[in-house]
């Protein structure tokens, strides 16, 4: 079981996110003054970056058929950029 | 009793079969069953528009939305994202505990992750009360209805995974694991995932996302 835990490094997926959250809760909670457009847009990015890592490796969507994958990809980047536009527009 | 006597005398077969990441190059394979990522994508993409409508408000009133936002708890959100991380890594190596055969092992993940779910689900009663009783209901304003919509939405998800996780912990004890078995434990452990996304984007745009 752990050789493959450490052959689809499962743990160093997990540092990723954990240090992805901790990098996060800085951006927006950090004492700047506003406006806090260019850490919010940050913010977006890491958070489709942890949804994408969490599809690939814990869903195990890396093994999945191409269709399924890049349908997973897809959406990551649409909503991502979706919601980017609408922040950063609206 | 057949199929049973047929997958006992040909384990290589069965085992292979629950292995799809030893021979990743020349068998893709759907995690669960087909039908399920139809319930996925479809539990995404209702979140999708829920979060975009959530922006779109937010740009028509600014101001409230970020002194509305103020009042929330960051740090109980950051501990209950790492709560989520930790049960999907639980989850993670269940699976893993799974298809190799370890029967101790999977069935404390899925249930250790289990309480990583009820932890959750206490931190999340533990700022409803606070909210409530500081007067702060749905009613409130914008901003509180969507927070308790997208939140509830949510804790239902949370909710229905912890089922399916107590599920898991129980067909993981099983002495036999056949190939639809082990497609029922790899499904309930995407939703449990699915769980875990949806909250990853959800926390950043409800307690950090700022103008």
């Amino acid at each position: 079981v752990w050789s493959s835990i450490l052959r689809d490094r499962l743990l160093l997926v997990w540092l990723a996110l954990v240090a992805a959250t901790v990098l996060s809760w800085g951006l927006g909670t950090g004492s700047s003054s506003p406006p806090h457009i260019t850490a919010s847009v940050l913010i977006l990015v890491v958070a489709f970056v942890k949804v994408r890592l969490i599809g690939a490796h814990f869903m195990e969507l890396r093994q999945a058929p191409l269709f399924l994958k890049t349908l997973f990809d897809l959406y990551c980047l649409i909503l991502c950029l979706t919601l980017i536009g609408v922040f950063v527009a609206v | 009793v057949n199929s049973h006597v047929h997958a006992e005398t040909s384990p290589p077969q069965e085992v292979s079969r629950l292995k799809p990441a030893d021979n990743s190059a020349t068998s893709r394979h759907v995690p669960g069953e087909p039908g399920l990522w139809v319930l996925i994508f479809g539990d995404l993409v209702l979140f999708g528009a829920l979060f975009t409508t959530f922006l779109v408000y937010r740009g028509h009133s600014p101001a409230l939305f970020t002194r509305s936002q103020r009042a929330l708890d960051v740090d109980l959100g950051v501990v209950n994202t790492l709560l989520l991380l930790a049960s999907s890594l639980f989850v993670a190596i269940g699976v893993r505990g799974v298809r190799r055969r370890n029967r101790q092992l999977a069935p404390w993940m899925f249930t250790v992750a289990l309480c990583c779910g009820a932890g959750f689900g206490f931190d999340k009663y533990l700022e409803y009360s606070d909210k409530v009783e500081h007067g702060i209901t749905p009613a409130t304003d914008t901003f509180y209805m969507f927070y308790y919509v997208l939140t509830g939405l949510h804790m239902l998800h949370v909710l229905l995974g912890m089922g399916v996780l107590a599920f898991l912990a129980a067909q993981a004890r099983s002495t036999h694991i056949d190939v639809r078995r082990f497609a029922y434990i790899e499904g309930g452990a995407c939703f449990w995932h699915l769980v875990d996304l949806l909250w990853i984007v959800l926390f950043p745009l409800l307690y950090l996302v700022r103008s």
